[in-house]
Order: structure tokens, then sequence, then C-alpha cells
């Protein structure tokens, strides 16, 4: 199982993380935008009046390209994991494949069906026809977002399942178990009130360059009201979700919950760590050396939010890579030993199956199952390969979190301002506004950084290890397909970028009815 | 409902849905063939828009059934999803690649300040036509012909030549690569009769019509000699057979043919399909004022049913539907390729949707028909490609 070309698994990383990332550059504006326009075309049917019309329509117009894009950028996602993980979806398949077909069946076909309705259909259906399309592509792409994050879910926390010795593959025991884990409820309520919060800052900067230029005013008036309510109320959503997300990290994937608070040594009362700079990159075969040049931390805060006890023990990098009795905490070096344990468990059960020769497979067996809770340690002889790289999980997390709480503070400015009509005298909160849209962009791709980084070297948590996950392909194929996308996608966000900036630039709506 | 099946019982049922996709699929390739007529059908810009814009509203869906297609492959078969893309990478890439590109193209090409130019992003449209429709007929050809890959104990697969599968298109001293390419370029000029048909139905304007109609043979006519070749040669070769209780693999003359004799019923489909495809060329092209707009739902259906019948073909009867011939008994078949039970079962639950998804497809699509595109709305509304 396990493929020794490094470069390869690097290659296929790579590629992957290049997709994904880029793919996530669209999907969170789709997501949220969606509802938005359904908001905005609703209160058109509700009130009337055709300025809501027009509002809705341009949005519309920058949604179409941004969904395009999305969608190109979506289909190489899905088949990579054939591609380029064909391994993982043996092993993992008959598990994973699973939403993924949910969210074709689901979730694709109302997206594409009504969204050529809901773009042409002005003219060519009744309004109330027309409103329903609008919802229902919002609620397609949020259900599709639903079932990918499922999955992704389910990597982390790989539950409702068992492994087959038979067939070499983890095989779905139970289905709502999966659906409804909390590591996916969290994940997908977090991403996706994220996501609208991602949107409403686009639609309010978008809307504050229209009254920095004096243009469009009535209109951009009303799309900061919208944008910044909306924004607000998935704000204090994503703060909860996320709350809930990270206790479920520290329950699951503890490495990854220490590697994002940049915890190096266990503690009762563990502080949380508000802000800090690492004096140099930290190593675990230097123990001693000094992790933060700077740190400012409030006691006690993170034993409180892991386990709502403000007293209570969280392990750190080193707790788990050598283990601590104290605390009941296997070390990796053992975890390594019982994961090879299992390997070779397996293969002898596949050998003695071969052979007919019962009582020895059934022996096997039992020793696989005993040892198969850390079967994917056993795939690594160093245990200091399994953390991932600290620095960047560390400042991924803290950029997110930082950022989240500004983007609060800028919808509460946003909101009392437009309501007391006072959104032109502010000129330096309009400023503010159209530049924290990159910032939504970088918050939300962080998000997905510590996410993805974090659980490394894990591909399914404990079970299977990036490495052994990969295709057995040629790797300068992987290195080529890799330019390829890169050339590909950047030329493809050039022009999106290019076309939502002339849109943006060339719209006029003086009417204030 | 589900759980009373049993496990063979419901890998054919998977299989008949992944069939059924196939074949709507190939039918919705109606929009890659209409790419390739573009500047061929239209000679100006308000004709090319008329037919981008007659396309726009579908292309999605096409995009949708390939996407819903790898996921159900990757759910209910994950052992041919695995060893498939991961072997063939080059020609999944390819075509993976031509559906990236078109997937913009009709939103930015008359957008201002887009980058590449209009001519760009029209020619990743007939690239997408061109390549998406030969290489993905290419590849289900190689169900009844064979890849080159084994799969060891740990069932992980191991494509055995080099250039990531390209081979089965290119390697022109197999035999095998003709038939192959024969259903690559059947379903190309199919594609492009379908687009002829759909175009006639769905645009109002006399030129673009008349010259639908000319093109409605001259791609017809093509297709039936590809079609025809790719057939008799699946009729007449030897085919992959296994064992239902050893599963060893054997090849066996005539399989194909035997299949269709033992399933009658898959018979009988497959001749209407064809029946069909061919009853809407006829009545498309000779009959054209009468029934030029009806030929598309006439040949559409008999492209679904005829693609259907011959997924059943290579997937029924213990037949091994994606071959090796470099390590016979590495061959899948819907036995040794599918999910476990318990995820066809669940699976099966979530495929009770289907006919509700056709259903409100089919509602969308009628309610945006209902108007066909003309001339008079190119050029007023804004809100087109």
């Amino acid at each position: 199982m396990e493929i020794l070309n490094t470069a390869l698994v690097d290659w296929s990383r790579a590629q992957f993380a290049l997709t994904a990332l880029y793919h996530w550059l669209f999907v969170p504006l789709t997501l949220g935008t969606s509802f938005i326009i359904a908001i905005m075309e609703t209160i058109y049917v509700k009130t009337g009046k055709d300025i809501w019309k027009r509002i809705t329509k341009f949005w519309m117009t920058l949604f179409a390209i941004n969904f395009a894009i999305g969608v190109a950028t979506g289909i190489i996602l899905e088949f990579e994991f054939g591609t380029n993980w064909s391994n993982y979806s043996w092993f993992v398949g008959d598990i994973f494949g699973a939403p993924l077909a949910i969210e074709g069946i689901m979730a694709f076909f109302l997206e594409s069906t009504f969204f050529a309705v809901m773009f042409f259909g002005w003219n060519k259906v009744s309004k109330g026809f027309h409103l329903t399309s609008t919802w229902l592509v919002a609620i397609g792409s949020n259900l599709s977002a639903l079932w990918i994050l499922v999955a992704n879910a389910w990597m982390q926390n790989p539950v409702g399942m068992h492994f087959n010795p038979v067939t070499a593959r983890n095989e779905m025991l139970d289905f709502w178990n999966i659906l409804l884990s909390p590591t996916a409820i969290n994940k997908f309520l977090h991403t996706i009130s994220s996501s609208y919060v991602l949107s409403a800052i686009f639609v309010m900067g978008v809307s504050a360059w229209f009254l920095l230029k004096k243009r469009n005013l009535a209109f951009a008036k009303r799309s900061v009201i919208v944008a910044a309510t909306f924004g607000l109320i998935m704000s204090v959503f994503t703060v909860i979700t996320g709350d809930e997300s990270a206790r479920e990290v520290h329950r699951v994937q503890p490495m990854k919950f220490a590697s994002l608070e940049g915890l190096y040594y266990g503690e009762n009362n563990a502080p949380l760590a508000v802000f800090g700079i690492f004096d140099r990159t930290p190593s675990p075969y230097n123990p001693k050396a000094k992790e933060f040049a700077v740190k400012i931390e409030i006691p006690n805060l993170l034993s409180y939010l892991a386990t709502f006890n403000p007293h209570a023990y969280i392990p750190g990098i080193h707790d788990l890579v050598h283990g601590n009795d104290a605390h009941g905490i296997i070390s990796y070096y053992d975890r390594i030993k019982m994961g090879k344990i299992a390997i070779d468990a397996l293969k002898e059960f596949q050998l003695a199956r071969k052979a007919a020769n019962d009582s020895v497979a059934n022996a096997s067996l039992k020793t696989f199952e005993e040892n198969y809770k850390y079967f994917g340690y056993g795939y690594y002889n160093d245990p200091h390969k399994l953390i991932p790289d600290v620095p960047l999980v560390f400042y991924s997390f803290h950029t997110m979190v930082g950022l989240g709480f500004y983007f609060i503070l800028l919808f509460i400015f946003g909101i009392i301002y437009a309501i007391k009509d006072k959104l032109t005298k502010h000129r330096w909160f309009l400023y503010f506004a159209l530049w924290t849209i990159p910032f939504a962009w970088i918050a939300s791709e962080a998000g997905w950084m510590v996410n993805e980084f974090g659980r490394q070297p894990w591909v399914v948590q404990d079970y299977m290890p990036t490495l052994s996950a990969v295709s057995n392909i040629n790797q300068s194929s992987v290195i080529i397909t890799f330019f390829l996308f890169l050339v590909t996608f950047t030329a493809l966000l050039i022009a999106e970028i290019r076309i939502m900036l002339k849109q943006i630039n060339g719209h006029k709506d003086g009417g204030t009815k | 409902m589900f759980e009373k099946l049993s496990y063979l019982g419901l890998q054919e049922y998977w299989w008949a849905i992944i069939a059924l996709l196939g074949g709507i699929l190939v039918f919705m390739l109606f929009v890659q063939g209409g790419q390739t007529l573009l500047h061929r059908l239209g000679k100006n810009e308000t004709e090319v828009k008329m037919l981008v814009n007659s396309l726009g509203r579908k292309w999605d869906l096409t995009f949708t059934t390939l996407v819903v297609f790898g996921g159900a492959s990757f759910a209910s078969f994950p052992l041919f999803y695995s060893t498939s893309f991961g072997g063939a990478y080059w020609v999944w890439m390819i075509i993976l690649f031509a559906f990236i590109i078109q997937a913009v193209s009709y939103e930015y090409r008359s957008k201002l300040n887009n980058f590449l130019g209009k001519k760009t992003y029209d020619a990743f449209l007939f690239i997408n036509g061109l390549v998406a429709t030969i290489f993905l007929g290419t590849a289900v050809a190689t169900f009844f012909t064979g890849s080159f890959f084994h799969i060891n104990s740990m069932h992980h697969s191991f494509w055995d030549t080099s250039w990531g599968g390209l081979g089965l298109a290119l390697d022109f001293a197999r035999y095998a690569t003709y038939v192959n390419l024969s259903l690559g370029l059947a379903v190309f000029f199919l594609s492009r009769t379908l687009a002829s048909m759909y175009f006639i139905n769905n645009i109002d304007d006399k030129v673009v019509a008349e010259r639908s109609h000319q093109a409605i043979i001259k791609n017809a006519i093509p297709f039936l000699v590809f079609f025809l070749f790719f057939l008799f040669n699946v009729i007449f070769m030897k085919g992959f057979n296994y064992d239902p209780k050893t599963m060893v693999v054997n090849l066996e003359s005539f399989k194909y043919w035997h299949n269709l004799m033992d399933m009658p019923v898959v018979f009988i489909l497959l001749l209407l399909g064809i029946v069909l495809v061919l009853w809407g060329i006829f009545r498309g092209y000779f009959f054209f004022e009468k029934c030029g707009r009806k030929a598309i739902w006439f040949t559409g259906l008999g492209t679904v049913i005829t693609v259907f019948s011959l997924f059943l073909t290579i997937g029924y009867n213990h037949t091994s539907f994606y071959p090796s011939v470099t390590s016979l008994q590495s061959s899948l078949s819907i036995q040794n390729a599918s999910s476990s039970k318990y995820t066809l079962i669940a699976m099966s639950y979530v495929s009770l949707m289907i006919p509700f998804v056709l259903a409100y497809i089919w509602y969308a699509w009628s309610a945006m028909n209902k108007k066909r595109i003309t001339r008079k709305e190119m050029e007023e509304d804004p809100h087109t490609y």
C-alpha cells in the first residue's frame, strides 16, 4: 500500500491544493450571493418596486460570472479523487463516493436546471416561478456544499464504517451516523455561514465603492442594508459554529488542535493564544527551543473553550508524540507499533485465506481488529512525521479568527450608518468596506488551510496517510497537469476579475424607485 | 424495500442507473455537437448569437450529467472509478480540460473586457465539442474492447502502458483502436445531428432552420457509417465473460451477440433505440416542414435507449464491463467492482429522487422552451451570451 515516491505525493497534493484553493475563490461567493439575490428578489416581488428588480438583476449578473468559473474549477475536484487519489478511492470509496453521488443527484441538477430559468426566464416564466427558481438555485448550491462537506468531515472524523479485510477497504455501516456526525454538522454550518459573510462583504464593499463615487446611491444604500444585516447575523452564527467546531477538533483531532494553538506542552488552565509570532520554526527535535518571540495570551481560556472547564488539561504536541500516562495519552511511538501489527496481521490474514487456513486466518483477523484503530500509523517509523506544519496552521487559524471578529465590527457600523442614512458622510467606513473585500477571501482560504494542513499527514484521520492514497501514476504527468491547471485557472481568474470590474464600473442606476 | 433485493440485484439496479445516465449524457452531448456547428450554421453575429444562446441554456445540464455520471460510478462501482480515472489519466484529463474551458465560455464570450477575446471563447466551445464527444465515445468503446491494467490483492490498480491511456485512441497498430475511435466519431457526428435538430426545435428562424436541415443529413450519414462499423465489430468480437461461481474471466466468441440473445428485452430495446434514431433522422430530413421540430425527440429518445441497452449488454449476463487485455483476471464486473450491499441499498433510496429530478428538468425545460429564440430577442434582451 505504501507509496515511496514522495515527490509524486507532493505533486499530487500540490495539484489538489491548487485546484481546491482556486475553486474556493468562487464557491463562497456563489453560496452567499445566491441567498442575497433571493432575498432581494423576494423584496421585489413583495413590494413591486422596480428598483429591487434592478438591484436583483445587477447582483445576478455578477453571480452568473462567478458561478461559471466555479463550475469550471469544480468539475476537476470531483474526478481528481479518481485520477490522482485512486488508492484512496478504493480504500474508502464505499463511504466517500455516496455523498458525491447524492450531491450530483440532489443538488447539481437543481442548481443547473433553475439557473437557466433564473437567468433567462425573466420574460419567459411567471414572477412566482422565477422567484421560486432563484430560491431553488440558492438551496441547490447550498445543498451541494452540504454533501461535499459531509464527505470532507468524514475524512476528519471517520465514523459509521468498518474495515472489511476481505475486500481490503472500509465499508459503510451507518449512513445517518456519517451524515449527522457532529463534525459534519459543524463543518457544514461553519463553512456556509462564513461563505455568507464573505458574500455580504463583497456586496457591501462594491456598494461602498458606488457610494464613494457618488453613483447609484439609492441602489447602493439598499444593497448595504441587506448585506450588512445578513452579514452580521451570519457572522454571529459563524462564531458559534466555529467555537463548536474547535471543540470537535479537540475531541477527534488533538494534534490539529494543539497545532492551531501552537501548544507544544500540554497543561492545565491552558491559555488561549490571541496573537503570536514564532521565534523559529519549532522543531520537535529541539523541544527546548523557545517557540514564540511574541505571544499574547488569555489565561485559562483555551481549557474553557475546549471543555467548558477552565482548569482542564489540554495535551500539547509533545504529549501526543511521547505519550502522557497521567492523562491516558498513548504515544505515537506505541501507535506506530500497533499500526505495524495491524498491517502485518492483514497480510497474514489474506495469505491464510488464500491457503484456506482458517485457524491462522481467524487468529490474524483477531490481531488485526485489536490494532486497526491505529492502522495508518503503521506506515511510519518516525512519529515526528505525524506532526503537521505548526506555524502554517497557527498563522492560518489566527488570521481567520482575527478577520472574522473584524468583519463583525464592520457590519455593525454598516447597519448603524445605513439605518441613520449616514453612509456617505463616513467615507472612512466606505473605504474600509471596499478594502475589506480581499480580506474576506483571505479569511475563507485560511479556514481551509487550517482544515487541510492541520490534519496532515492524514487523508483519513488515523487510518490512511496521504502518502498511501495517491494513484500509481507517472510523476511527470502530474507535474504537467499541475502547471496546466495553474495556467488555465489563472487565465480564467484574470478574465473573471476583469469582467466583474467592468460590469461594476459600467453599472448605472440613478433611479430611486 | 431495497433490502429485499439480492446483492447482485442491487448491483444490476445500479448498473441500470449508470446506463441511464450514460444514455442521457450522450443525448445531452447535442450541446457539444452544436458548439462545433456555430460558425457553419451561423453566418453573421446575430445568427451565431441565436445558436450560442440556444445551447447556452442547456450546457449546464450536460455538464451536470457528466458530473453525476462520475459521482454515481464512484459511489456504486468504486473499483471502476479508481482504476479507470487513475489509470487512463490523460484520457480523463483531456476530457476534463475540455469541459473546464467550456464552462466559462458561454458566460464570458460576449462580456466586455473578457481578457481572452470572443474568438478564443468560441474556439474553447469548438474544442469542447470536438474533444469531449470523441474522447467520451472512445472511452466508452473500451468497455467492449478492453484496457491495459492490472489490479493487485489490495485492489490497487496499475496501468500497464505509458501515456496514461492515450494508446486506447492513438495506438494504430491495434485493431481495437479503430473500433474505439469509430464509437468516438459516431458520438461526435450523432451529437451534431442532434444539435441540428435541436436548433430547428428551439430557434424560430428560417435561415438557421434551413441550414440545420441540411446539417442533419450531412452528419447523420457519417454517424451511421461509424456506428454500424462499431456495432458490427461488437457483435462479431470476442467478449469478456466470467464464471459467476468462480469469477474466472475468459474470452468468449460472439459474447455480446450472445448477451443480446440471452437478454431479449435488451435486444428489443437496442433495436427500438436504433429505429427511433433513424426515424427521427428520416422524418426530420425528408418531412422537414411537417416533422422537423419533433425530430429531436425521436432521435433523442432513441439515443438514450440505444446507449442504455448497450451499457446493459456489457454490464449484465456475467460480462466484465471494464475488461483488461493485459491481465484478464483483473477485469472489472458489476460484481467485483461494486460498493458494499449496505451502500448500494442506501444509495438506492437516494435514487428514488431521480424520477422527481427528471420531472422538474422536464417542467423547467418546457417552460423555458415555450417561447422560441428569435433574432428580435437576441437584439433586445440584455441577458444573452
